[in-house]
C-alpha cells in the first residue's frame, strides 16, 4: 500500500494536443480518489499514466514515495481492473487470479493455492474456479478481474470504468461490493468513471477534468454544494443544476421568471457585474402550493407555465421553458457540449414534491430556496459565489432548519 | 426442406468429386502388380493383396525418403512458424518505417511462380555446397511458405486485444511472457493453421525435390514415387505407386484430423466483454 502522489502531469502527442494538461493529485494511502469527466476528458489517459502504460510527456508520478515514470507497469506493483476485464480466456478462472503469482515466481504451489482460494471467497467465485472466462456471466468476469487485482498484495488498485459494460442493477450491487472491498482492504485506490453516481458514491475525494485540464478535487458534497465553475456545477448533480440568465440589483436577483432575493453576502460579491449566469438545483424548487405558508413566505416565489412533468413515485420533475439571451445562450451551448449533451431548447428542470398534483400546460406559484443559488460569471464560468468549506457548513444547517418542507425534504 | 433435399444433394455430389479418385488409388493400390496393367478395370480388386505394401515398405529408397520428408518438412514448418509468429507480431502490433514494403515483399514472393527459380537455385546450391542436401530443400520451402504464414498470423494477431497485453504488463509480466503466455495462446489457431499450410507445402512439394536433389540423401517421398520401377519394363509399377501414395498421404490425414482440434473457432470469445 502506498500514496500516489501526480505532480504537474502532461501527456502530449506527437501533434502537439495535450489529453492531460497540468493535473496535480495527491492520493493519500489507504484513499479511494475518482476521476470523473466526459469522453475525452483525459482521466483514462491519466490512470495508464499512473500503471505506465503510457509514457509521461511531463511531470513526476511518485508511488510510495519513488518516482516512477521510467518503471515499466510490471515493476509498479500496481492491479488494474480493465474497462472488458481483459481475462485470459484460454486459462481457467483459477488460472486467471494465479496468473500474476506465478509471474511472481516467489510463491510456492501451496501459498498460490491458499491465496486463490482466498481470494475467490471473498468475491464468491468458489464454484466456477474450474471454467473458463467464455462461459460466465458479466458480473462474474467482473468479479473475476477484481480477484486477479486483490490476489497479489499490490500497492494499489486502478479502476477503469469496470462496471460500464454491466446493466443497470449489477451495477448497482458491483458499486457496492467494490466500496465494501476497498474498506475492509484499506488499499489505495484511483477510480475512473464517467457514472457521476459512481463517482459520488464510491469517492472519498472525486477529481473533476474537462479536455485534460481538472476543474476540481474536493469531497463529492462540496462538489455538489460548491462547485468552482460552471462546467463542475453542470456536471455533478442529476438531473443537472438550472442555469438561468439573471442581472443582480442590491439584494435582489432579476430571474426570467421574476425577481428573487439572495442572501446580502451573495448578492455583494456579483455586484456590479452586469449579465450574470445564475445555477439553482431542481430540488431547490417547490411547488408552492404543497408548503405550509410561512416556509413560503420567507422565500420567493414566481409563477411559471409548466410544460411537461414526469412523476416517479417519490419525487417528480417538471419542465419549464424559457428564453435565454444570447450572451448568456452561447456560454451555455458551450457548456453543453462539453458535458457530452444536447440540450435542444433551455428549459428549467425543477423537482417537486410526490405529492403535488401540478397540471402539464397550466401556470402554477414556485417557490425557491435562493439562498442556494450560485452565480457565474458567463464569461469564464467561475463560480462568483462559492464559499469557503467553513461558511458552507453552517449555511447548510441554517437552510436545513428554514425550509423544514422545501428542498432538504424533497430530495 | 427443399433447401435441405438440395444441400444433401449438392454435398454428395462435391463428396464424390472430390472422393472418388481417392478411393480408385485406394482399391488400386490393393490389386497385384497384373490386375493392375490388365486392359480391363474394375473398381474393386478380383483378389486383394497387401503384397504392394510389403514391397513399398521393404524398399529402402522409399525408406529413406520417407524419413527425408518427414524431417525436412517438420523442420521447415517449426522454423517457419517460428519465424513467421514473431514477424507477424511485430507488423500487427509495432509502428515501423518500412511495415507496408515488409507486407506487399512477402505477398509478392508468395505470387512468384515457384518453377522459375529452379533453375537459378539449381546453380547456387551447387555452388554453395546445398545441392543434395536437408537445407536445400528446408530453405525455399521456408521463403515460399512465410509469406502466407505472416498474413495468416498478422490478422489473427490483429484481433486479439491489445488489453490482454497491457493486463499480463500490469501483473508482472515481460514482454517476452505476455507475449509467450497469453498471446500466443490466444493465437494458437492461427499459429496451427499456418503449420499446416506449411507442412502441406513441403510434404506435398514435388518441383524442388525432383530439382535440388540426385541421391536419396535428400530426396523426398513425391519425388522418390517417380523411382519406382515395375517387374518389367512393360508392366508399369501402377499398384505399387497406388500402395505407396496411400502411406504418403495417411500421415497427412491423421496430422490435419489432430491439428483440427486445436484450431477452435472463437477461443477468444469471453476475453473482452460479449
Amino acid at each position: 500500500m502506498a500514496a500516489i502522489e501526480m505532480k504537474n502531469i502532461v501527456k502530449q502527442y506527437g501533434d502537439g494536443f495535450a489529453a492531460v494538461n497540468d493535473v496535480s493529485i495527491d492520493v493519500a494511502d489507504g484513499e479511494f480518489v475518482i476521476l470523473v469527466g466526459p469522453s475525452g476528458c483525459g482521466k483514462s489517459t491519466l490512470l495508464r499514466m499512473i500503471v505506465g502504460l503510457e509514457d509521461i510527456t511531463s511531470g513526476d508520478m511518485i508511488i510510495g514515495g519513488e518516482r516512477v515514470n521510467d518503471i515499466a507497469p510490471r515493476d509498479r506493483d500496481l492491479a488494474m481492473v480493465f474497462q472488458n476485464y481483459a481475462l485470459y480466456p484460454h486459462l481457467t478462472v483459477y488460472e486467471n487470479i494465479a496468473f500474476p503469482l506465478r509471474l511472481a515466481k516467489n510463491f510456492s504451489e501451496s501459498e498460490i493455492d491458499e491465496k486463490v482460494r482466498t481470494a475467490s471467497a471473498t468475491l464468491e467465485l468458489d464454484e466456477h474456479l474450474d471454467r473458463k472466462p467464455g462461459n460466465l456471466s458479466g458480473g462474474q468476469r467482473q468479479r473475476v478481474a477484481m480477484g486477479r487485482a486483490i490476489v497479489r498484495d499490490a500497492k494499489a488498485f486502478l479502476f477503469d470504468e469496470p462496471l460500464s459494460n454491466l446493466d443497470a442493477k449489477l451495477r448497482g450491487q458491483m458499486r457496492t461490493e467494490i466500496s465494501r472491498l476497498q474498506r475492509r482492504l484499506g488499499i489505495t485506490t484511483v477510480y475512473v468513471t464517467h457514472d457521476q453516481t459512481e463517482a459520488m458514491t464510491l469517492g472519498d475525494r472525486v477529481a473533476v477534468l474537462r479536455r485534460g485540464v481538472m476543474e476540481q478535487l474536493a469531497t463529492p458534497r462540496e462538489l455538489y454544494e460548491n462547485p468552482v465553475n460552471l462546467f463542475v456545477a453542470g456536471f455533478i448533480g442529476s438531473p443537472p443544476m438550472n442555469f438561468l440568465p439573471a442581472t443582480v440589483e442590491g439584494d435582489m436577483v432579476e430571474l426570467p421568471f421574476g425577481r428573487v432575493k439572495i442572501p446580502a453576502e451573495k448578492a455583494a460579491r456579483a455586484k456590479g457585474r452586469g449579465l450574470l449566469i445564475a445555477g439553482i438545483r431542481p430540488e431547490h424548487f417547490e411547488d408552492a402550493s404543497v408548503m405550509d405558508r410561512a416556509t413560503v413566505a420567507e422565500g420567493s416565489t414566481f409563477r411559471a407555465h409548466v410544460d411537461v412533468t414526469e412523476w416517479l413515485g417519490d419525487q417528480q420533475y417538471a419542465y419549464i421553458p424559457f428564453e435565454a439571451p444570447p450572451e448568456v445562450q452561447a456560454q451555455l451551448t458551450q457548456l453543453e457540449r462539453d458535458l457530452d449533451g444536447e440540450s435542444i431548447r433551455t428549459q428549467l428542470v425543477v423537482s417537486l414534491d410526490s405529492a403535488s398534483r401540478v397540471p402539464e400546460g397550466e401556470e402554477i406559484e414556485l417557490y425557491v430556496n435562493a439562498a442556494k443559488m450560485h452565480l457565474f460569471d458567463p464569461s469564464t464560468g467561475d463560480n462568483l459565489t462559492v464559499t469557503s468549506p467553513r461558511e458552507e457548513t453552517s449555511a447548510h444547517s441554517s437552510s436545513t432548519s428554514s425550509s423544514s418542507s422545501g428542498a432538504s425534504v424533497a430530495r | 426442406m427443399r433447401t435441405k433435399v438440395g444441400q444433401g444433394i449438392g454435398l454428395v455430389l462435391i463428396l464424390l468429386w472430390c472422393l472418388f479418385p481417392v478411393a480408385w488409388i485406394f482399391s488400386l493400390s490393393f490389386k497385384s502388380v497384373e490386375e493392375a496393367a490388365a486392359g480391363s478395370p474394375q473398381f474393386l480388386p478380383k483378389d486383394p493383396t497387401l503384397d504392394t505394401y510389403r514391397e513399398v515398405l521393404a524398399n529402402d529408397d522409399f525408406q529413406r525418403a520417407l524419413i527425408n520428408s518427414f524431417g525436412i518438412s517438420l523442420i521447415a514448418t517449426t522454423l517457419s512458424v517460428i519465424l513467421a509468429t514473431l514477424a507477424a507480431y511485430a507488423i500487427a502490433r509495432l509502428d515501423f518505417t518500412g511495415k507496408r514494403v515488409v507486407l506487399s515483399i512477402a505477398l509478392a514472393i508468395a505470387m512468384f511462380p515457384v518453377v522459375s527459380l529452379v533453375g537459378p537455385l539449381f546453380d547456387q546450391w551447387r555452388v554453395l555446397g546445398l545441392f543434395d542436401t536437408w537445407p536445400g530443400l528446408i530453405i525455399p520451402y521456408m521463403s515460399f511458405t512465410l509469406p502466407l504464414a505472416i498474413w495468416t498470423l498478422s490478422a489473427f494477431f490483429r484481433e486479439i486485444p491489445w488489453e490482454m497485453e497491457q493486463a499480463a504488463q500490469v501483473d508482472g509480466a515481460t514482454a517476452w511472457q505476455a507475449f509467450r503466455k497469453v498471446i500466443v495462446p490466444l493465437a494458437a489457431p492461427g499459429v496451427f493453421t499456418a503449420a499446416i499450410l506449411t507442412f502441406f507445402f513441403a510434404w506435398n512439394d514435388f518441383v524442388f525435390g525432383i530439382s535440388l536433389t540426385s541421391t536419396t540423401d535428400a530426396r523426398p517421398v513425391p519425388a522418390q514415387l517417380a523411382f519406382f520401377v515395375g517387374p518389367d519394363q512393360f508392366n508399369a509399377p501402377t499398384s505399387t505407386l497406388a500402395a505407396a501414395s496411400m502411406m504418403v498421404t495417411v500421415p497427412i490425414i491423421i496430422i490435419v484430423l489432430l491439428f483440427q482440434r486445436k484450431i477452435v473457432a472463437g477461443l477468444t470469445s469471453g476475453a473482452v466483454k460479449g
